[in-house]
């Protein structure tokens, strides 16, 4: 038993649910890189959006202001966080909605699960959220006796191909439309058997399934966008409807939202509603975009909660270099333009969140210490391209370093046998710290080229190496370094200048 | 002007010519150069790779080498090592509270350019065959190498220097802001998803139909290049500092393809 000291504050709970990977991630992206559909499927859904996005970007004039802009609230809410949550509370009570806590994924289905069955619903129709996801909502309540309907048609597709999202703006876009012709045909009940791939057609058998869950459901379960603490109001942003159907008609609203997506002042939502979609779907509007704060009586729902979500982003709050990762809006355009997520898909990453926001989010929200994600942060070839497209300007990449740093040091911490990149490492640090022992390490350079033989090529090293020259070669080195070349040939009168500290 | 050359570690091992490249350009334009015999590398690796203890002693070393007043500025053929002293060298000695190394990194930072950068910006230099003499009569084409592009903020700057040397044709590269792939120890830590990102390069590379792929980053060069040979193409990888420094006295090598007779 761990023993508990009087009147000192816990340290932040990390959080637990979809957020953990099964393998390593340099072995689960191996396996993915083999899955040729997948990877033109994405390629061309990646490519895209990513030319949409970019048109739409261009055509505003202070596009970097307003993402300097959304950067700046985000970083005023993450240093009022507790107060604006308080605050949150306190209006939407006001206002006929009840608000409840969460630590983590267990806290929150267990409330989610009591609240559903308060109402004596065995159904509940869901507007696609990442907050749920990362809990394993549907997965709990299943287990629970309650059936979970996802409503938004990417993420009904997922559900009824018993797969996972690969991506959180477009869950199925790992399928192409042959493959989820195939699946409504096999999974969904009163499907038109001449069923064909025509987009409308799909989009028409996925209506008529849906709108008799719309009608005769009692309870929906939503994610948020956004919350005002100004004035406790909540919102979501779609593009299909489904959502505004399953916000208004049943009796009873259950919303779970991060913690961290709370906006101060309503006019603080203009700045979003014009970085988000523009991000995500390369529109300048989204289709459907609902507000609503608490109960109105006679209209909507008439019992209203929220289920406030820390599931480990307390942990990465508490982390200063990591903490801007929650600045995420949850637009996808990083992914959109990793080439790492571009071949891999989104399962490789093993949690809800994939890419190069989830190389750093789930991490610094379950810990680089619990090594289940530690191989996350090496994800990136840290080309800088997520960094470029994020609407907040989330610096990815100095997170990602930031974390491996993080991870060696953790790892040095419980003294492991050193790794043969340790080794590489320590032995670079000697080559690379002087200018006298890359010198001398130089003078090896000939020995290369007699490793490279006639063809004056390396084809293949030993032991870590090898991953190198599985797929590349190396040319001979040259008969002499620069330094040597330098020392002897060049004119003279150039001075050298004599660099004390050399050891 | 005083010009201190960070030849970087790959170029100094891996590629001399591209050093000497630089030394020639630089001459030829009436600069003296100074080589920090102190120097050996910018730490990148180290800190890329999370190893940030092993990089300390490198960024000091780098401070100790460049930190004299001996020179104006101080140029490397690679935008990624301009990059990391730039933006990482202060970071790390933040990160051990050493406010005199940041200071002193901080200030190297601010007079270190990368080559493109420092010809264009600096030099003045926008028509290269006319003020550098440059000469180079083939078809290529050029990665532009993601830190240079992003973390620089270089833009054309080398396309542009390229397009000015004389006799050249440079042919665009298909989704040339795309990564190459290399990443430092990103190439072994996550060596398949790397070399499928290399597979798509050579394949753009290939569809042009140059027998040469230039561009400013030797580690970048290095990866391509040898996923070229791996795969047996004609066509090779030249660091752009050798074509700007090629005349007609004294040429770079042609691309391979056509040396070899393999393409007309
Ligand atoms: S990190 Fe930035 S780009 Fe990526 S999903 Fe979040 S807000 Fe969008």
């Amino acid at each position: 038993m761990s023993k508990v000291f009087i009147g000192m504050p816990p340290l932040p709970a990390f959080g637990s649910g979809n957020l953990n990977l099964t393998e390593p991630f340099p072995r689960a992206a191996a396996r993915e890189l083999g899955n040729q559909q997948l990877r033109s499927n994405l390629r061309h859904a990646t490519h895209t959006i990513r030319d949409k996005r970019l048109k739409v970007v261009a055509e505003l004039p202070d596009w970097e202001e307003l993402r300097d802009a959304g950067s700046a609230i985000k970083e005023s809410v993450m240093a009022d966080l507790p107060a604006l949550l308080e605050r949150f509370e306190a209006n939407f009570t006001a206002r006929g909605g009840k608000v409840h806590w969460a630590r983590d994924a267990a806290e929150a289905n267990a409330i989610i699960t009591e609240l559903v069955r308060a109402t004596g619903a065995q159904e509940v129709v869901k507007v696609k959220s990442m907050a749920t996801q990362e809990i394993g909502l549907n997965e709990h309540l299943e287990t629970e006796g309650i059936a979970a309907f996802e409503t938004d048609l990417a993420e009904l597709i997922v559900q009824l191909g018993h797969d996972k999202p690969s991506h959180i703006l477009v869950p199925a876009i790992h399928k192409n439309r042959t493959q989820v012709r195939d699946i409504f045909l096999a999974e969904m009940p009163g499907v038109d058997p001449d069923l064909t791939n025509d987009p409308a057609m799909l989009a028409g058998a996925a209506r008529s399934y849906l709108r008799s869950k719309f009608l005769t459901a009692r309870v929906a379960i939503s994610g948020a966008n956004f919350g005002i603490a100004d004035s406790g109001t909540l919102a979501v942003v779609e593009s299909e409807g489904n959502g505004r159907m399953c916000l208004t008609l049943p009796e009873t609203l259950i919303t779970v939202m991060g913690i961290e997506k709370l906006l101060p002042t309503f006019a603080d939502l203009e700045v979003f509603m014009a970085l988000l979609p523009r991000s995500s779907t390369g529109e300048r509007m989204n289709p459907y975009t609902s507000l609503w704060t608490g109960v109105t009586a006679g209209d909507g729902p008439q019992d209203v909660h929220l289920v406030l979500l820390d599931n480990g982003r307390s942990a990465a709050l508490a982390d200063e270099m990591g903490r801007s990762a929650l600045h995420c809006i949850r637009c996808s355009a990083c992914m959109n333009v990793c080439p790492v997520y571009e071949r891999t898909g989104g399962h490789a990453y093993g949690s809800t969140y994939p890419g190069p926001i989830g190389a750093i989010l789930s991490p610094l929200m379950t810990g680089i210490e619990a090594e289940e994600n530690n191989s996350l942060p090496y994800a990136s070839s840290l080309c800088g391209a997520c960094f470029d497209a994020c609407p907040v300007k989330i610096n990815i990449p100095e997170i990602l370093v930031h974390l491996r740093g993080k991870d060696v040091d953790s790892r040095r911490g419980r003294m492991k046998p050193p790794s043969q990149m340790d080794l590489l490492m320590k032995g670079a640090q000697w080559a690379f710290s002087s200018g006298t022992h890359l010198g001398l390490l130089e003078k090896g350079l000939p020995l290369g080229r007699l490793a490279a033989g006639r063809s004056k090529k390396i084809k293949h090293l030993p032991g870590l190496a090898a991953r190198w020259t599985d797929s590349r070669d190396i040319p001979a080195p040259p008969p002499a370094s620069f330094r040597d070349w330098w020392a002897k040939e060049h004119v003279p009168e150039a001075p050298i200048t004599q660099q004390g500290g050399e050891a | 002007m005083r010009i201190a050359l960070f030849a970087t570690c790959i170029v100094d091992a891996m590629y001399p010519q591209t050093a000497q490249a630089t030394v020639r350009i630089l001459e030829r334009l009436g600069h003296e150069i100074i080589f920090p015999a102190g120097q050996a590398c910018c730490g990148q690796m180290h800190i890329n790779s999370g190893y940030l203890d092993e990089a300390k002693p490198v960024v000091e070393n780098h401070a100790r080498a460049f930190g004299a007043d001996d020179y104006d500025v101080a140029v490397a053929p690679s935008g990624s090592c301009v990059a990391s002293v730039k933006h990482q060298h202060p970071m790390i000695a933040r990160r051990y509270g050493d406010a005199g190394l940041e200071e002193r990194t901080t200030a190297i930072g601010a007079r270190t350019y990368e080559l493109s950068q420092l010809l264009t910006d600096v030099l003045g230099i926008t028509d290269a065959a006319a003020q550098l003499g440059s000469h180079y009569p083939h078809q290529v084409t050029y990665h532009s190498s993601c830190h240079g592009m992003r973390l620089l903020k270089l833009e054309d700057r080398q396309l542009d220097l390229l397009r000015s040397v004389g006799g050249i044709e440079v042919t665009e590269l298909p989704e040339a802001d795309q990564c190459c792939g290399f990443g430092g120890t990103f190439a072994l830590k996550n060596a398949e998803v790397s070399s499928a990102m290399l597979a798509d390069k050579v394949r753009n590379i290939e569809s042009t139909g140059a027998g040469l792929c230039a561009g400013g980053d030797a580690s970048c060069l290095l990866h391509i290049g040898g996923g070229l040979s791996r795969s047996g193409s004609p066509a090779t990888t030249l660091h752009l500092a050798r074509i700007l420094a090629s005349t007609m006295q004294d040429p770079a090598p042609a691309p391979e393809s056509l040396r070899s007779g393999a393409r007309a």
